[in-house]
């Protein structure tokens, strides 16, 4: 609860930051997970850069047919953003679902995808929102999809030296339903299982459907045969349980002092049928 | 002459806002944590990782090195410390021998070993880290019933059956009963470990003055005065060079009505040193190192007749002690054999308890401190029998109810309950929900193959400890009040509140009874130099008792008011009503205020009467109070995910006279809060090794604001005829009433499958697993 002595600075420039990431300094963000491990000593590095004061990295914009967001928003800027709302309210209703106020007004998107936790809820929505990351380093800047970013528990495609600057996000169709369904653990908040559904209609038929779960297995994973069960299907009671029932399809489940895996992919599977259920509701 | 004054008994009843919740909602109160001292340094405690091992050795060296360390002491070095002590007693019981920090052995993760002291708190965490010990690793034992069988490890070596107590008390024919017994159900009931969790954790600052050979001790502590009286005979100081002072206390649910080992450590420090000290215990710590609740593995067996009439009671008790005794560990089962026939009138019982030992931190009072685990029990049992019996839950209690003419009515285990109309709490809240409709809506749901439930508990809790028979450090409270040559009021009273509300309600008290106005009373507490001999707040006890302390100096200076008053109006018939003393035959007056100026000036005196306006009242209350209720709560089981939502929460409370409905209300609310912690998400988790999974607020569930109900508080009300205020006390009620009420509740959803009993927390999986198999 003591940590560590370390060194911390606050630039007032992304460049700045940037250029002592490189040298080896730790960023903090919003330090909603950094901090706790610096108080028990699982983390300790020598220098913080603050980053989560930045006004550049503290945006929401429609951008030509996408939504950009500056990684250092809050949860609760993204929870309440009318932009998102909008045209990515998947992105809200999830935000809204993270942890309690306090960390929503102090934790940041980029921090949580950046850390990577296994049942971090926005994991779950940007796979299903098919969206893209922006990495950005001193001299370095590229894009990965979500689908390729998290690799592993706390593991991502970031290299050192990188952060993560920006998620892009569609603009979602009018059409578009959209729906996050979780269960929190209760002493952390964060998701026992959480999924994200994203389905276009057409005609009576689903025509896209994209399932982004956290917290069921070692990182968030897009459930694609569940995907597949679902699309090109009326989206039935019947359907819907197919497609949840191949929720967990392949997945090693997650097991610990909350929730054992069985009860985790049980879960999985009545979470993909209510985030379906709900999003196709939303459909035009 | 003032004429302004408020007019008597106008407070006392009145929803009067907390006085003492501007400086705490607004940042400016000063907690342990707060205090600045010249000089200060900062002691960092160093804790055993293991649950069982011996010390083959400890190297300080290259933590004493490091730049700021001023210290580092070991077990050798606080030798002449006496131990934490117990103030418990029963026949047979095995005290081990608790030093303030390990010699050879720890028995518990998170057992002191060492203290390291430096000019700055980080500086003395990473030289903790350097401490290096050469551990011998032991078995250990967590769970109470594997410690009793034969080859467990043995907690302390010297008693390798594990066993501290066996306590056995017994009532009545209780083998009769159950010989005769139309019918008998039994059920092991788990009342699970769990963490007190009070905001702000414990934190100690010493300062010695050694020219004045005084110590002055810090605590965030529920009892300055025993504290002071315990901590200095441990450290061999005498008791007057000692002042304790309980600053504002953030919480203590009971975890602070104790003496532990950093609270003499820190005292010891300082004086070798001869710097102030500040420990403030991490969270972290205060989960591994501060006294722990619960911890019961209840076997019950009711005896009743054919019509629902309980006969008998046994109770085998296996309590989880952890590793040592802190202050009251051993007494905490037998308030729950006291409390087990709840509201009940059966005078068969029979009890046994086995204390037993653990590689765990101590239990010890938690909220409700053994009445919750009687209560939780008993309300259980009553639920289990009516089922048994196809009886409506609430018919079978209404049928074993102690009557309203029965009181005082001897109880099987000893006591003698005070005042009660059991019934009416429960009629109450039946009415609330409109019972007989909520069943019919119960049975629509259940057709449509909804798990709807409906739960309740009668509630029966002993209060204001207590006459000091049977109290161990005795159970009086103590009260000054002032009257200032100004007028001005200053309440000193010997409990130490520390977020009950005293300051509104004694203050209230005061005020009714001067007939002068609310904000010329100031409420003094927890200083042992400014307030005399007390003994603090625990066991819904500080306005029964103490408030009646206050309320017997009010009366002793309200006739040494008319005394003054008679001989300032040159009258022999005066009456003292709404801050005035006024002569009956003329009408004349003279204020409070006055007559407290006259009497320091002292002029003239009263016959046979002291100069001056102080009195002072230590209170011994001739018994317990025992104030009841019922709560009700109607719940809805999700069928896919085994989640419990509640959809209505009634509590009903007699809790006596109320003095103050916005603090008995938020009392209520808060202990609910606790009881629904512990039904549905709390629990210490231990592993075989003995380290504690639980061991942060990411991983130990206590229910944050969004995670409660709705509470519909009402009341009803059965003064006590014990005190002259009429209250029992309620800081309790909320936790004791609720947990059996939700289990009652939950079961009742679940009854269509077969359910029978589930123990808590009932978390979603437990729920979901039943439901599973049941299809």
């Amino acid at each position: 609860m003591i940590p560590q002595t370390f060194d911390y600075t606050a630039p007032s420039t992304l460049d700045q930051a940037l250029g002592l990431i490189a040298q080896g300094a730790k960023p903090l963000a919003g330090g909603m997970s950094l901090i706790p491990m610096m108080k028990l000593r699982l983390a300790s590095p020598e220098h913080l850069v603050d980053i989560g004061r930045l006004p550049e990295l503290r945006y929401i914009r429609d951008d030509a047919g996408v939504l950009r967001l500056g990684a250092g928003c809050t949860h609760y800027e993204v929870e309440t953003s009318p932009l998102l709302r909008g045209k990515c309210p998947l992105l809200s209703e999830t935000a809204a679902r993270i942890g309690d106020v306090q960390v929503r007004n102090m934790g940041t998107i980029g921090g949580s995808v950046a850390h990577a936790d296994p049942a971090a809820d926005y994991p779950a929505a940007l796979l299903a929102l098919e969206a893209q990351i922006v990495l950005r380093g001193a001299k370095s800047q590229r894009t990965v999809a979500a689908s390729g970013f998290f690799l592993d528990t706390f593991a991502t495609a970031l290299e050192p030296g990188e952060i993560v600057s920006e998620i892009i996000v569609p603009v979602e169709d009018a059409g578009a339903g959209t729906s996050y369904q979780k269960m929190a653990q209760p002493a952390s908040g964060f998701a026992l299982v959480g999924v994200a559904a994203r389905l276009r209609r057409s005609g009576g038929t689903i025509v896209l459907a994209r399932l982004g779960v956290t917290g069921l297995a070692p990182h968030a994973y897009r459930a694609a045969s569940a995907e597949k069960a679902l699309e090109g299907t009326p989206g039935t009671a019947a359907d819907i349980q197919m497609a949840a029932s191949r929720i967990a399809e392949g997945v090693e489940a997650n097991a610990d002092l909350h929730a054992s895996a069985d009860y985790r992919r049980h879960l999985a599977a009545v979470s993909a049928a209510r985030a379906i259920t709900a999003a196709l509701a939303r459909t035009a | 002459m003032a004429t302004t004054i408020t007019k008597t008994k106008t407070l006392i009843g009145k929803a009067i806002r907390r006085r003492e919740d501007p400086r705490l909602i607004t940042g400016t109160a000063t907690y342990v944590e707060d205090i600045k001292m010249p000089g200060m340094h900062y002691a960092v405690v160093v804790r055993s990782p293991h649950a069982a091992a011996r010390i083959r050795s400890i190297d300080t060296s290259k933590a004493a090195s490091r730049p700021g360390v001023v210290a580092v002491f070991t077990g050798r070095d606080v030798s002449n410390v006496g131990p934490v002590p117990c103030g418990a007693s029963l026949p047979g019981l095995r005290v081990p021998h608790h030093t303030i920090l390990a010699t050879d052995r720890v028995y518990y993760a998170g057992h002191p070993v060492a203290v390291v002291v430096a000019t700055d708190r980080y500086i003395a965490a990473d030289a903790a880290d350097d401490v290096e010990i050469d551990w011998e690793v032991l078995k250990a034992v967590a769970d109470p019933v594997k410690a009793l069988e034969p080859g467990a490890p043995a907690v302390h070596p010297e008693w390798p059956d594990n066993k501290a107590f066996d306590f056995h008390q017994e009532h009545g024919d209780v083998e009769k009963a159950f010989a005769e017994a139309d019918v008998i159900v039994k059920q092991r009931i788990l009342s699970q470990r769990l963490i007190p969790t009070p905001m702000e954790t414990r934190g100690v600052v010493a300062e010695w003055r050694a020219a004045d050979r005084a110590l002055n001790l810090y605590s965030s502590t529920q009892i300055p005065h025993l504290l002071r009286s315990m901590v200095a005979q441990m450290l061999g100081l005498e008791e007057n060079r000692l002042r304790v002072v309980a600053p504002e206390v953030g919480g203590g649910f009971g975890c602070k009505l104790n003496v532990y080992a950093e609270e003499a450590l820190m005292g010891f420090v300082a004086m070798k040193i001869n710097k102030p000290v500040k420990w403030i215990e991490t969270r972290r710590e205060n989960y591994l190192a501060t006294i722990h609740g619960r911890g019961h593995v209840d076997d019950y067996e009711l005896a009743a007749t054919r019509d629902g009439i309980i006969t008998g009671i046994k109770l085998r008790i296996i309590q989880d002690l952890g590793a040592y005794h802190q202050l009251l560990t051993p007494a905490i089962p037998t308030l729950s054999v006291l409390m087990m026939p709840g509201l009940y009138r059966t005078q068969n019982i029979c009890a046994d308890i086995v204390g037993v030992f653990t590689n765990c931190v101590p239990t010890d009072a938690y909220r409700g401190a053994g009445r919750p685990e009687a209560t939780h029990g008993i309300e259980r049992m009553v639920d289990i029998l009516a089922a048994e019996l196809k009886m409506d839950p609430a018919e079978i209690r209404l049928k074993n109810f102690v009557q309203p003419s029965e009181f005082p009515f001897p109880t099987a285990t000893g006591l003698i309950y005070d005042s009660g109309d059991y019934a009416a709490p429960l009629r109450k809240a039946l009415d609330i929900v409109d019972y007989q409709n909520l069943r019919r809506e119960q049975a629509e749901a259940r057709k449509q193959g909804r798990l709807m439930g409906i739960g309740m508990s009668t509630y029966g809790e002993i209060c204001a400890f207590g006459p000091s028979p049977a109290t161990p450090a005795g159970g009086w409270e103590s009260a000054t009040v002032k009257i200032e040559p100004s007028g001005k009021v200053t309440v000193l009273t010997g409990a130490s509140p520390h977020g009950q509300g005293e300051e509104t309600t004694f203050a209230q008290i005061a005020a009714d009874e001067l007939g002068v106005d609310i904000d010329d009373v100031l409420v003094v507490h927890g200083d042992t130099a400014l307030v005399q001999y007390g003994i603090g707040t625990f066991g819904s006890r500080a306005t029964a008792v103490g408030g009646t302390a206050v309320y017997f100096a009010l009366q002793d200076l309200k006739a040494k008011i008319k005394k003054f008053g008679a001989l300032l109006l040159n009258s022999d018939d005066v009456t003292l009503a709404n801050g005035q003393c006024i002569d009956n035959k003329t009408g004349a007056s003279k204020s409070v205020q006055e007559i407290a100026a006259a009497s320091y000036r002292a002029m003239q005196l009263p016959p046979n009467t002291e100069p001056g306006m102080v009195s002072t009242h230590f209170w011994e209350p001739p018994n317990f109070t025992f104030p009841f209720g019922a709560h009700l709560v109607v719940t809805e089981i999700d069928r896919d995910t085994g989640a419990v939502k509640v959809l209505r929460y009634v509590a009903v409370d007699d809790c006596g006279n109320i003095l103050n409905p916005l603090i008995v209300t938020g009392q209520v609310h808060g202990g609910v809060a606790q009881g629904i912690g512990q039904a549905l998400y709390e629990q210490a988790v231990y592993d075989e090794n003995g380290q504690l999974i639980t061991g942060e607020l990411m991983d130990y569930a206590v229910p944050k604001a969004h995670m409660m109900p709705w509470i519909e508080s009402d009341h009803t009300v059965t003064p006590t005829p014990v005190n002259p205020l009429g209250v029992k006390g309620v800081g309790e009620a909320g936790t004791i009433g609720c947990s059996p009420a939700v289990v009652n509740s939950v079961v009742d959803a679940l009854s269509p499958l077969g359910v029978r009993h589930i123990d808590m927390p009932m978390t979603p999986e437990k729920i979901w697993k039943l439901i599973r198999s049941a299809q």
